[in-house]
């Protein structure tokens, strides 16, 4: 069976090479033959996750090497995969979202005449992020890590005639290469402290060395996650990330890759559970970006941009989780996959409504919409509540236990972080119901575009509403059929521990709360949003200084501008004077006053340089004839 | 006597310099076909030389010994290891790309009545200095070394000076004056090394009595000969300063833009990727060999100075408007990690320099190779000159894109096997330079995206517009060079095989071990 996995990488990977070196001929069947190859990644993942569940616990692991990667004098580096638990909840995931993806792709994109490419893309990013999940060490996790940016660059940047979109490209990978930053040196601290970086020997030693080494290295992971989850304070490149086509947005920037991060620090579990320093400071990442994007994500009328918002935040919710260590890390990996379900079908469901709205992406211009876009409506509501917690649904159960993790952890430090869920949730019910009322409910605001039509909003061709279908039906069911039974966690507790921490309240009285926190956001946005006698403005009122700082990112992008990009120009455009006048002129004086040769210098500008350059050639040589004439004698 | 293979290798293009030189003035075309087959026999015969070379054998092989100049001492004395065995067929390998990228870039222009042939010319000097860098990677005598790392300025100074881009800005006269200073500025910077170096030949062998490197470096292992300290330091400087012009490393490194802007592109590629080749693997060969204990005397400040290249280069790159400067300034970046990597003193670091070497040199042709047919079909070097190429030529576009990603040395690519190599080689022994140089990932993806950004997204320039993708020729020659960044930058081993026993070697020179782990990990 382990010979499978590597299959599971090659078949997208194939197709990234035909659709994108094979020229034309591939123009009519390149989206069928991307989603096909999807589609068989998936199928493999099945057919393995099927193998392992016949296995015994302690028996399901299976490795594959296919060949030394690179070998100098003690760093060995092997291609080589390792499919446990937690690698095939991922292969599922990505395989599986991935696949209704490029389904729903083949219609979004009918009439983009680069779609050839597009696929092409998607299935390389297929291929670099399965390979980030399978990978047995944490260079070759680092090749996919850089991969999926690298997919992700390019699909950003998709459209790139649009400056915004080649910005917005430019501006996710630059971030996320400070991230790697964090990666590269975590490698090579495991390097120079354990002699290798593969997972077994790594994560099997962490007894054997310091505390302090153990925090250092998990901070650098740490930073690493950052970047690729967008969490604070790397977090400013997922909102322009935007610019792609949206079932990029829903599969790269909400369900799989922005993920990663989560999927590192758990993955990395033995060494955070050394280094409680380290652990605090995930914990405090997390808590931060999960009201960082919860406020970002109420002031925002941009569809896409609210989704952005709440993507951060609830991978802030996923990265507390993994920060209380054992307690949490099961829950983060659910809530991982619940997420995955809900938020690429809320992403569909924005680019289904934008399909059938001449591309807008203004709330304040929709309204209305539940009447001409049933599927799409009935599909975004479940998954709506779903991403609230209302009870029964699969968000609900997820963060649910997340909230219950952060109290569990004990203490004042349990308080505050079970407090900061609690609120979140609230939040979260806040601006999704904000986007539910704003786009389904109430009057239509629908303006004219660029080109004076109104729009004519209408269902979404079948190719694109049945993977909505099938997301709404895993943003339903998922979180019920994974509690029930204890199903997930029994599942994922032999490879990432557990533990029950020390509730100070009950589990009824935790799930009590969330659900009051919840209809207290709704209620506050019903109020704002969703009454007749106050209809939603179609120009943003001004607001307060909380929300126009909100619209604004909380500033990030200002902040940036004037220390990272302002400076920075300053600092390049002065090195290039102090190269061309102090550099170059100095070594060049040097050069001639030691050779007493300034007032010929001058000439050298002056045409009479190759006569110039000729005698010195002479010189040497006449030097040498010296030399060794003398020597002769 | 066995057959002189290593001699054969730098001589048949010197014959074929010779043979294209003298192609009459009418049959240009003739001449370009000669030049192209010779430097495809010749990388035949390199990778003859590889397949003969057995990587764990002694540490020179294929060894050719004669005497020179008797009273003298001079020998030509030939021998390749694991190192210059890659870069002999890194040279071989990159020539025929070389020759063919500049298929038209000496041809004569329209309204030209020169009396001279400089097609002919052309490919003949480029066919010289493809010699004598070979000659150089196989000479293990000192005097011979010193003999060819100064003769090839001559063809290059001719290369630069002669041939220069066509793309300028400004009237035909302000560029040959450029295009001159550039070329004298080249020659200068070099020559003044050169001079200092000859110094300390000299002054070698005043104290050794001898120009053969095994024969010094054996008297020196076994304490027959034994140098002052002093002596030792003043003469390693000597050398090294002229391999760190060469190299070039901050703050010695300002004629490299000038040169690589005003060239050709396929004489930049052959500026940087080949000529300067030469500075970094005499740093590996002559300066640790014969100099072990001035070599670990000097590596604080070296290092200090590799450090200050990699992130003043990446700055200057992202401050360019000229795009063959901005790859310049790059290639500036690129050097400090060589030569951070070489003087590390681990097995991670030098392999990973060696390799660095190769990588650079396939990397930036593919880079700059495109950004010269870029150049060619819009006249212009500035980046502002462009925008929106992308969409009218797509493969052109896409092409570019990978050539910069594996600047950026993004892991798939072959460059980043070699960076991070050099990282964990200095990490493992100085752990803040470790962490600086990493730095030089961000400002590698700045300078390479934003380039990218500038000239082939955004709305399509009126200028732009109806610029042809690339042509089969042009295929022909990034395509091979995109195969082997793919191929290596996932299966390096065929190059580490080679290169980790003569890294080896090396160590043992400056008698350095890699540091060792902290824990001994469970396997």
């Amino acid at each position: 069976m382990e010979n499978l996995i590597a299959l599971l990488i090659a078949a997208p990977l194939l197709g990234a090479a035909v659709l994108l070196c094979g020229g034309r001929r591939f123009d009519r069947v390149g989206h069928l033959l991307g989603t096909a190859l999807a589609a068989t990644s998936f199928v493999i993942g099945a057919a393995l996750f099927a193998n392992m569940l016949t296995k015994s616990v302690d028996d399901r692991a299976l490795h594959q090497k296919l060949f030394n990667w690179i070998d100098v004098g003690g760093f060995q580096a092997d291609i080589a995969f390792q499919l446990d638990q937690l690698s095939i909840t991922f292969v599922l995931l990505i395989s599986g979202v991935g696949t209704l993806i490029h389904v729903y792709s083949i219609g979004y994109m009918e009439h983009d005449e680069r779609r050839r490419r597009f696929f092409g893309y998607l299935n390389l990013f297929l291929a670099a992020m399965l390979l980030l999940v399978l990978a047995d060490n944490y260079l070759l996790l680092y090749f996919g890590w850089e991969g999926v940016g690298l997919a992700s660059y390019l699909l950003i940047g998709f459209w790139q005639h649009k400056p915004s979109a080649a910005t917005a490209a430019k501006k996710a990978f630059l971030v996320n290469r400070v991230g790697d930053i964090g990666l590269s040196i975590a490698i090579m601290l495991m390097f120079t402290t354990f002699g290798t970086f593969a997972f077994g020997p790594v994560l099997g030693s962490v007894g054997e060395t310091s505390e302090g080494m153990l925090t250092a290295i998990g901070l650098m992971l740490l930073l690493a996650a950052c970047g690729k989850s967008a969490q604070v304070p790397l977090q400013s490149w997922l909102g322009d990330a935007m610019e792609g086509p949206t079932p990029v947005s829903a599969l790269i920037h909400a369900a799989t890759m922005v993920t990663a991060g989560v999927y590192l620090i758990v993955r990395s579990g033995a060494i955070f559970n050394a280094a409680p320093d380290a652990q605090l400071v995930v914990v405090i990442v997390g808590a931060v970006t999960l009201m960082f994007g919860a406020i970002v994500g109420c002031a925002k009328d941009d569809i896409k941009k609210a989704l952005a918002g709440s993507t951060m935040s609830q991978i802030g919710y996923m990265i507390l989780a993994a920060g209380l260590g054992p307690i949490g890390y099961v829950f983060a990996i659910m809530h991982l996959v619940t997420h995955g379900f809900f938020k690429a079908g809320l992403f569909l469901g924005a680019g289904s409504v934008m399909h059938g709205m001449n591309d807008e992406v203004d709330m304040r211009k929709y309204g209305g919409l539940r009447k001409y876009m049933p599927v799409t409506f009935v599909t975004f509501g479940l998954g709506y509540l779903a991403i609230i917690g209302f009870p029964g649904l699969s968000g609900f159960f997820s963060k649910d236990m997340i909230i219950e993790a952060a109290f569990a952890k004990g203490g004042t430090e349990g308080w505050i972080l079970g407090s900061i869920t609690l609120l979140g949730a609230a939040i979260t019910a806040f601006y999704m119901t904000r986007v539910m009322l704003m786009t389904f409910f109430g009057e239509k605001r629908w303006q004219p575009d660029a080109e004076g039509h109104l729009p004519h909003p209408h269902e979404s061709p079948k190719s694109m509403t049945i993977p909505m279908i099938i997301l709404a039906f895993g943003s339903v069911f998922a979180g019920g059929f994974f509690s029930i039974g204890d199903r997930f966690l029994n599942w994922l507790e032999p490879v990432t521990g557990w533990d029950h921490g020390h509730a100070p309240i009950s589990a009824t009285t935790v799930t009590a709360a969330t659900v009051v926190a919840l209809l207290l956001g709704v209620s506050i946005a019903w109020v704002m949003y969703g009454r007749k006698a106050r209809p939603v403005p179609v120009v943003a009122p001004r607001g307060s200084v909380l929300t126009r700082a909100a619209r604004r990112d909380l500033l990030q992008d200002d902040f940036n501008h004037v220390v990272l990009v302002r400076g920075g120009e300053h600092l390049t455009r002065s090195l290039v004077y102090v190269d061309h006048t102090l550099v170059d002129g100095v070594v060049n004086g040097t050069a001639a006053s030691v050779g007493g040769l300034s007032g010929r210098l001058r000439k050298l500008q002056n045409g009479y340089a190759r006569s110039y350059a000729v005698s010195m050639f002479g010189g040497t040589a006449v030097l040498i004839a010296a030399t060794l004439l003398m020597r002769a004698v | 006597m066995s057959f002189p293979l290593l001699t054969a290798t730098a001589v048949l293009p010197a014959v074929g310099a010779i043979v294209t030189a003298a192609v009459p003035a009418a049959r240009r075309t003739t001449a370009k076909w000669m030049a192209l087959g010779f430097s495809l026999a010749t990388f035949a015969l390199a990778v003859l030389v590889v397949a003969r070379f057995e990587p764990n054998g002694d540490r020179y092989q294929l060894v050719e010994s004669h005497s020179w100049i008797k009273d003298f001492g001079v020998r030509y004395e030939l021998g390749v290891d694991g190192i210059g065995v890659v870069l002999i067929a890194l040279t071989a390998l990159l020539v025929p790309f070389v020759i063919l990228a500049g298929w038209h870039d000496a041809d004569p222009l329209e309204n030209s009545s020169s009396r001279w042939r400089p097609t002919q010319g052309f490919f003949a000097l480029i066919l010289m200095v493809e010699a004598m860098v070979i000659l150089s990677f196989e000479a293990t005598d000192v005097f011979l070394f010193y003999i060819l790392f100064e003769a090839m300025l001559i063809p290059m100074y001719f290369l630069i000076g002669g041939f220069g881009d066509r793309a300028h800005s400004g009237s035909d006269a302000a560029a040959a004056t450029q295009r001159s200073y550039a070329a004298v500025k080249f020659l200068l910077y070099n020559l003044v090394g050169g001079l200092i170096m000859l110094a300390a030949v000299i002054g070698l062998y005043v104290v050794a009595g001898s120009f053969s490197l095994n024969e010094i470096a054996e008297a020196r292992a076994s304490g027959e000969l034994d140098m002052a300290t002093n002596t030792e330091r003043l003469l390693f400087l000597g050398f090294f300063f002229a391999f760190a012009i060469k190299a070039p490393l901050w703050p010695l490194h300002t004629w490299l833009p000038n040169a690589m802007g005003e060239a050709t592109a396929p004489v930049a590629v052959l500026i940087t990727a080949v000529v300067d080749k030469v500075g970094t693997f005499a740093m590996l060969r002559f300066c640790l060999q014969l100099f072990p204990e001035a070599s670990k005397w000097a590596t604080p400040v070296i290092v200090v100075l590799a450090l200050i290249s990699i992130v003043y280069g990446a700055l200057l790159a992202v401050g360019q408007r000229d795009i063959k400067r901005l790859i310049a300034y790059a290639s500036i970046s690129h050097f400090g990690f060589i030569i951070l990597g070489i003087f590390a003193m681990t097995s991670q670091g030098q392999s990973g320099a060696t390799l660095y070497m190769v990588n650079h040199g396939i990397s930036t042709a593919a880079l700059m190779l495109v950004a010269g047919f870029l150049i060619t079909r819009r006249g212009s070097r500035l980046i502002a000159d462009y925008g929106g190429v992308q969409k009218v030529a797509p493969v052109l576009a896409g092409t570019f894109l990978v050539g910069g990603l594996s600047t950026l040395s993004l892991p798939g690519l072959s460059p980043f096997v070699s960076e991070f190599l050099v990282l964990v080689g200095t990490f493992a022994r100085y752990p803040v330079a470790g962490i600086i140089a990493t730095s030089g990932i961000v400002l590698a993806a700045l300078y390479v995206l934003v380039l990218y950004q500038r000239t082939m997204t955004g709305p399509v320039k009126d200028e732009v517009r109806g610029m042809p993708d690339l042509r089969p020729r042009e295929l022909a020659v990034i395509t091979p060079l995109i195969a082997l960044l793919l191929f290596f930058g996932v299966f390096p081993k065929p190059l580490t095989d080679i290169v980790n026993p003569a890294v080896e070697h090396t160590m043992s020179d400056v008698e350095k071990k890699d540091p060792r782990p902290d824990v001994e990990a469970a396997k």
